[in-house]
């Protein structure tokens, strides 16, 4: 799948208590926990983010609490997909399992600005700028297990699936 | 060639004779974890895939502890789900607010968790009961409802970096000061992805508190999973706990490591973490003059009775600086009859300590020791992120419980020498 969106930038080791802080952790409605994406570390992150646009952060992203909280409420803001240095580990498992596309790029960060627009394609596993001739800066592959989980949208998606026998 | 202590746990939980770093393995797990928190996104994601039974209700463990005793309507809310959830599954290790505990301090005092174990929590420091010689990891709330419907988890097998640890400890310094200490030489990624296997002659000086603690931060350094190989310490401590067979593996001589990291404890002095990292670590006499609003003593890595007894020892005869608040917090209700029962609450008391009812409370910003802007704590939890505890422009600084309790009476950040 092809698509573009703008991009957000956030530096690196970027915590699951500033994605989504534990304040709002007694609800896990992501109608309400996308009115609070990024809060504690850009307060004007909401207003600011239209469907489809893409974050972009540096290594570690997502250390921290196991809340699923966190890729919940970066779904339901509208971001289609992650793109960072390196993820911490839960995240990384959450985001496979709840169905938020996220992917490792060592090279992209210093390389794009903040609103600047990004097509990423998440089958050849690369991201460039629209304008011709950008170079594309290439993921690192995804296992096939978890390419696996992520084109059944997600961990229980993909065990209904097995159960029903159509996969 | 020979497999590491978790390499042969994963692989006995798996039909597979050996696995190696960088498998993906699908492995049965012996306890399924989860909170008011993270159970009830489960428990939803559950029975949207048509769950109706856990696959085994001994071994599906859920404890209200973060937000309970409940602190609002929405939390009692979460909390209801799971008790409803509870009562309908007749899960067995449900606990009540009143029995409920810290789950990662309660599920070993209890026997739930033994050495050998595959265990798998909604919670992230889910890695604690590495120091019993069992797999423990953090996973989300997906990766709990699955394994509540199947039994089962897929993970990848870890690469292990050994650390190495000899000498002996300085006074003052516990487990908290390792385990910063090492965070702050590896970074808040240094073991991202691995696990990190504890060993050396120290580990025989160490008490299973200390090892808990060790164990609890390794998420600190983004590891999956730390470890201890069971000794006569572990078996010490599980053999009047365990009501089940429980098994004890051991790494290989010639089993391969990622890295081996050597480590002389005795140069290690009490170590603080400055915000907003747990891996901004100092020495305490490096730490300058920092003045505290609260200081809380608690939480899944520093609220057993060994904390307790140190605070205690330390507050005797002493008071809390005015305008501090010192917020004292057991981590389960045994280790809160104990420690009344000799007589540390009257010390805390006496200090103008308050004592909390076990909970997980303020180490997440919930409840009991919320900070308000600008205002400064040093705790004895394990993560110092920017609003972690409160305000967003509030800090948090991490320490073992000797420098929280004499902290609380310096009125800054402080060692116990000092008093």
């Amino acid at each position: 799948m092809k698509y573009t969106g703008r991009v957000w930038k956030f530096g690196d080791d970027l915590d699951t208590d500033l994605i989504i802080p534990a304040r709002y952790l007694t609800t896990s409605d992501p109608n309400i926990l996308d009115g609070h994406c990024m809060e504690d570390a850009d307060p004007g992150f909401v207003g600011k983010i239209t469907k489809g646009d893409i974050l972009v952060a540096g290594k570690n992203f997502g250390c921290g609490s196991s809340r699923e909280h966190a890729p919940i409420a970066i779904k339901a803001v509208g971001i289609s997909c992650v793109i960072a240095k390196s993820f911490a580990r839960i995240f990384y498992r959450n985001a496979f399992n709840m169905g938020l596309p996220i992917f490792e790029s060592p090279s992209l960060w210093d390389k794009v600005a903040d609103g600047e627009l990004l097509t990423v394609d998440s089958d050849e596993e690369w991201a460039k700028k629209p304008d011709n001739g950008s170079e594309a800066f290439p993921f690192k592959p995804v296992p096939p297990f978890m390419r696996e989980l992520m084109n059944a949208g997600g961990l229980m998606n993909y065990l209904s699936k097995r159960r029903s026998g159509g996969g | 060639m020979g497999m590491t202590i978790t390499e042969k746990i994963l692989a006995r939980h798996t039909d597979l004779d050996r696995v190696s770093p960088g498998m993906l393995i699908s492995a049965r797990v012996d306890i399924a974890l989860g909170n008011d928190i993270t159970a009830p996104i489960a428990i939803e994601a559950f029975r949207k895939a048509g769950g109706k039974k856990v696959f085994d209700r001994e071994k599906v463990v859920l404890v209200p502890d973060h937000f309970a005793p409940n602190k609002d309507i929405a939390s009692a809310e979460q909390c209801k789900v799971m008790r409803d959830f509870a009562k309908e599954q007749e899960i067995t290790h449900y606990y009540e607010v009143g029995e409920a505990g810290i789950e990662h301090a309660l599920l070993p005092e209890k026997g739930v968790v033994l050495p050998g174990d595959l265990v798998i929590g909604a919670d992230s420091h889910s890695c604690t009961y590495g120091a019993l010689g069992a797999f423990g990891t953090g996973v989300g709330s997906t990766d709990l409802a699955a394994a509540m419907m199947t039994g089962e988890l897929w993970l990848r097998v870890p690469e292990t970096m050994k650390f190495v640890l000899r000498g002996r400890l300085n006074k003052w310094v516990s487990g908290k000061d390792l385990i910063l200490y090492i965070i702050g030489q590896i970074g808040v990624d240094g073991a991202l992805y691995r696990a990190m296997e504890f060993t050396g002659e120290t580990v025989r000086d160490l008490s299973m508190a200390d090892r808990f603690t060790i164990a609890n931060m390794v998420v600190e350094a983004g590891a999956k999973n730390g470890i201890f190989i069971p000794d006569e310490v572990t078996e010490s401590y599980v053999k009047d706990k365990a009501k089940r067979d429980y098994k004890i593996y051991s790494s290989d001589p010639d089993a391969v490591y990622h890295s081996a990291i050597d480590i002389d404890v005795a140069k290690i002095k009490p170590q603080v973490a400055f915000p907003p990292l747990p891996s901004n670590t100092r020495d305490i006499d490096r730490v300058g003059d920092v003045r505290i609003d609260q200081s809380v003593i608690g939480s899944c890595t520093n609220g057993r009775i060994e904390d307790l007894r140190i605070a205690a020892a330390i507050l005797k005869g002493r008071k809390v600086a005015p305008f501090v608040r010192l917020i004292i917090i057991p981590a389960t209700p045994t280790i809160y009859k104990t420690a009344m029962q000799e007589g540390l609450f009257d010390i805390f008391l006496a200090a103008n300590a308050v004592i909390s009812t076990p909970t997980c409370g303020p180490c997440l910003g919930g409840y009991m020791g919320i900070l308000a802007e600008g205002e400064v704590t040093v705790s004895t939890t394990n993560r110092n992120f920017t609003g972690r505890m409160g305000h967003p422009k509030s800090e948090v600084y991490l320490a073992s419980p000797a420098i929280a309790a004499a902290s609380a009476v310096l009125g800054r950040i402080g060692s116990p020498e000092e008093l």
